[in-house]
């Protein structure tokens, strides 16, 4: 998972729904078409959301991961 | 502690066309908790790439007159109704608990503290993620609102007619 190459990390910890996802749809758009980033989140709620945003949008979820209470998710642009 | 997975259907990669769904909002009521809910799932849809359009009428309108005005309206009970319930998004008033703007005071300390976003910056983030905002032509004539009294980057007013074609052709529609 460290050989992906991410063009933009976003920092959502400690932000309240939905802020995690507004700020992914500011970064995503900052990328080009088959470009990756990743989110960090603490927002229990984005477990599911991100799949939805995901599932909505069209851009894939390609890894996603938890570890001390951070959940992360990589995302391709469409 | 390592990273783990986590649960199978967050792991669903979704590639491909994706039908574009298009969600109404009917923003009525005025009320700050109210309006927080329109403003939460209006950036949100806009976010999910959802076509989505808030058709602003009666109260609603009083939350897209500029912060900064204090009385709108041409006529003593147009500018009276401005000044019982001060307009902007920033002045919402609770539908219950207001005291006197106690209420309102510790719902915005409460969501400063736990990182949740004012209706002000999720009006800007939705406009900024392509949601329209509608007004009701006939309730800026009824209180005397201009064009020039409301935020900027709003659409042209329009009517019932042009609201219920929206809700028809909406996947989703909400009354809020």
């Amino acid at each position: 998972m460290n050989n992906l190459d991410i063009k933009v990390k976003v920092d959502a910890s400690g932000l309240a729904c939905p802020l995690p996802i507004l700020k992914a749809t500011q970064a995503i758009r900052t990328v080009g078409p088959g470009e990756l980033i990743e989110v960090v989140a603490t927002d229990p709620g984005s477990v599911k959301d991100f799949p939805a945003w995901a599932g909505s949008t069209g851009h894939a979820l390609v890894e996603s991961d938890s570890a001390n209470g951070k959940y992360r998710f990589v995302f391709r642009h469409k | 502690m390592t990273p783990v997975a986590l649960a199978p259907e967050a792991e669903v990669a979704s590639e491909g066309a994706v039908k574009t769904k298009k969600l109404v909002i009917i923003d009525y009521s005025g009320e700050l908790e109210k309006t927080w809910a329109t403003l939460i799932l209006a950036s949100t849809a806009g976010a999910m790439e959802m076509e989505t359009s808030v058709f602003i009428t009666f109260w609603g309108l009083q939350t897209f007159v500029k912060d900064r005005k204090r009385i709108t309206g041409e006529n003593w009970m147009q500018k009276m109704m401005s000044f019982m319930q001060r307009p902007g998004v920033s002045h919402r008033k609770l539908s219950k608990m207001n005291f006197m703007g106690m209420g309102p005071w510790m719902m915005f300390k409460l969501a400063k503290q736990y990182n949740v976003a004012s209706p002000k910056d999720l009006l800007e983030m939705a406009q900024a993620v392509g949601v329209k905002f509608i007004p009701c032509q006939m309730t800026m004539d009824m209180f005397g609102i201009k064009r020039e009294d409301l935020i900027e980057g709003m659409e042209e007013p329009v009517g019932a007619a042009t609201a219920l074609q929206l809700m028809t052709e909406a996947d989703s529609t909400l009354f809020i």
